[in-house]
């Protein structure tokens, strides 16, 4: 599904990513965890397209397409999506408006008639009850006034809502209190396929337990120093990064 | 010659034909305005209140446009409260708050020979709103001289429409002056809605007296144009009254809005709030200059006035100018303006769940000035303009559609 080689960026023209590698197959969950500034969130950034982050050197393939020859949009409608770990505030688009044009905008790409309105306020509903997200949320702008907790839930509610076959989630457990934390990764889990794969980051091993990953990545400065199996979180968890940079 | 003098050499050509048909009130002024208009000239961009734009290019040459006259001594016809040239309202309330030393306004008074006037009496409350069109369709070079008056008595209540269209891709330069009167305990909502064409120019000024517990909101909308200015001069003389004075622009292409306003508090109590949002993109220029006047004496005077704008490009321009002149010591008054960009990570954000980078700035920039809109109190209007704003991002407007121009 995804391969990426020997991935450099820079940001702000400071060298950020030095030389990743990673490979991501159909119905994989690979967690990504890390120091605070190690750039587990500048190589998602990197992923979806971000142009704010500028790719030196290396190459990302998705399905088998050069995906940095693709614009953000374009990388969206081939199923991939990015929890945000700041979702964005937009005053004044109403989630509605938002999540009509996303939706619309991915059909059109893939050749399918835009959704009538009657369609569409159904999907809204239905996915509505899928991740529990409350009615009220959605009638509001875009993140505006939303809590920590709401807004991911709401990067969930989209990710229900236009069924991407990759996902990123880039701290989407940070700051939920354990039920919150609960129906995210719950949904989560119900939106998957057996082809869904998922690049997990996350500082917890408790997100690890609810999305069991197949593999845990650990970038330190810019590089994946190691890859094990779903055992290292709980390792991490005790013991710190120290051990692995020696 | 200079621009000045052709203006002046046309009024002087037309002057007896102008006199022949026009009330008596008018007449009385022209020669009068035209030696004011002589004296002072067009403002340069040395004159504060016209910083902005070059009034002298703006009419120069343009003195030979078509421009039509009256044919007949026109009657008035009444329809409602609406009646072309009121002669019991004119000599009452005619250029007695227009300001004459404008030279725009003096011209206007020299050459206009129609006044629409509405007058809604005592206590009258209109149930519908009115709109008034004035659509430019010539098909030569025009220049037109437009007068409006609204007169609200005490205790009366209206909403008007005062909306601008253009289709033709020919010339049209344009002034007007419109005079409102709003009486005690009067309620106006006076909205301008300009959809007109990159070929017109339009010099708009709106002088606005307000009595005691009177309540006026002003919506000054442009959509589509060429260059346009607005002056818009509201001065309250009565006690514990509310005036809004807001507005929303849109351009783009090389078109110019200049809104420049002035609130004069010249009693205490009153209230006045200022709410103006611009969107200029491409290579358009926005400005806006917004004075509060606070006179002496006018105690617990409350404004607030905001300016918000976005350049959504980097050729696009955008000067701001809050002012507040206060005389008075127990007030609370304030301003603010901004000059931002679209915001990059929510356009990011949208980009992400696959919404394409225009449909994005389009989605930003109409939640930015729709704002605006949803402070406007009537329902379907409000509708209506929403998705006026979305189709004119789109180029849906009329005049996007098959016009030489907009491509
Ligand atoms: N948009 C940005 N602008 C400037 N610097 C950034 C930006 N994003 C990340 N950085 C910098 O890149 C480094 C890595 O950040 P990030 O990828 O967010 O780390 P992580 O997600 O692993 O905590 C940090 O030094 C951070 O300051
Ligand atoms: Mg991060």
């Amino acid at each position: 599904m995804l391969e990426i080689k020997n991935l450099h960026a820079k940001v702000d023209g400071k060298e950020i990513l030095k030389g990743v590698d990673l490979t991501i197959r159909d119905g994989e969950i690979h967690a990504l965890m890390g120091t605070n500034g190690a750039g587990k969130s500048t190589l998602s950034n990197v992923i979806v397209g971000n142009p704010k982050y500028e790719v030196t050197e290396g190459s990302i393939t998705f399905n088998g397409k050069d995906m940095l020859a693709m614009t953000p949009e374009e990388r969206s409608y081939e199923g991939v999506f990015m929890s945000f770990q700041l979702p964005v505030e937009i005053p004044g688009v109403s989630m509605t408006n938002f999540m009509r044009a996303a939706v619309n905008a991915r059909r059109e790409a893939l050749g399918q008639e835009p959704l009538k309105a009657t369609e569409f306020l159904k999907l809204i509903r239905d996915t509505q009850k899928l991740v529990d997200i409350d009615k009220k949320l959605v009638s509001r702008s875009v993140n505006e006034g939303f809590s920590g907790g709401e807004k991911k839930r709401n990067e969930i509610f989209q990710m229900a809502m236009l069924q991407p076959t990759f996902c990123i989630l880039d701290e989407t457990d940070s700051g939920l209190d354990v039920d919150a934390l609960r129906v995210v990764a719950e949904g989560f889990n119900r939106l998957r396929t057996a082809q869904t794969s998922a690049l997990v980051i996350t500082h917890y091993q408790r997100l690890l337990d609810y999305i069991r990953p197949d593999f845990i990545h650990v970038l330190l400065d810019g590089k994946i120093v190691k890859t094990a199996g779903a055992e290292l979180a709980k390792e991490i968890e005790d013991r710190g990064f120290d051990w692995i940079k020696e | 010659m200079s621009a000045e003098q052709s203006y002046i050499s046309l009024y002087q050509a037309n002057r007896e034909c102008l006199m022949a048909a026009s009330p008596e009130v008018m007449n009385t002024l022209r020669d009068e305005a035209i030696a004011m208009f002589a004296q002072r000239g067009f403002p340069s961009r040395k004159v504060e209140d016209y910083r902005y734009i070059d009034v002298q290019q703006a009419f120069e040459g343009k003195e030979q446009y078509s421009m039509p006259l009256p044919t007949l001594p026109l009657n008035s016809s009444k329809q409602g409260v609406i009646t072309l040239n009121d002669a019991s309202l004119l000599n009452r309330y005619y250029s007695k708050i227009a300001d004459n030393e404008d030279a725009i306004t003096a011209l206007n008074t020299a050459f206009t020979h129609e006044c629409i006037c509405i007058h809604v009496g005592k206590n009258q409350i209109l149930d519908h709103p009115i709109e008034l069109t004035d659509t430019f369709t010539s098909d030569e070079d025009q220049m037109e001289h437009k007068r409006i008056m609204i007169v609200l008595d005490e205790g009366a209540s209206a909403k008007i429409m005062l909306r601008y269209v253009a289709n033709n891709k020919t010339h049209i330069l344009t002034t007007q002056v419109v005079e409102v009167y709003v009486g005690d305990n009067a309620r106006l909502e006076l909205y301008e809605l300009e959809e007109t064409h990159t070929s017109c120019t339009r010099f708009n000024n709106v002088y606005m007296k307000v009595g005691r517990y009177a309540n006026v909101k002003h919506n000054n909308i442009t959509l589509f144009n060429g260059l346009t200015r607005n002056t818009i001069k509201a001065t309250l003389v009565g006690e514990f009254s509310e005036i809004t004075l807001n507005g929303c622009v849109m351009a783009d292409k090389s078109q110019v809005v200049d809104n420049n306003t002035l609130i004069r508090h010249e009693v205490p109590n009153c209230t006045s709030r200022e709410l103006y949002k611009y969107v200029v993109d491409e290579q358009a220029v926005g400005a806006f200059a917004g004075r509060v006047y606070v006179a002496e004496g006018a105690q617990k005077t409350v404004s607030e006035e905001v300016n918000q704008n976005i350049c959504a490009s980097s050729d696009a321009r955008m000067y701001t100018q809050p002012m507040l002149e206060i005389y008075a010591d127990d007030v609370k008054c304030s301003h603010g303006s901004t000059v931002g960009k679209l915001d990059e990570m929510a356009l990011f954000y949208m980009r992400q769940r696959g919404i394409p980078l225009a449909e994005a700035r389009m989605l930003l920039m109409q939640a930015f000035v729709g704002q605006v809109i949803d402070e406007i109190p009537i329902v379907p209007l409000r509708d209506r303009l929403h998705i006026m704003i979305e189709q004119r991002l789109k180029g849906e407007l009329d005049k996007c559609v098959g016009c030489a121009r907009c491509k």
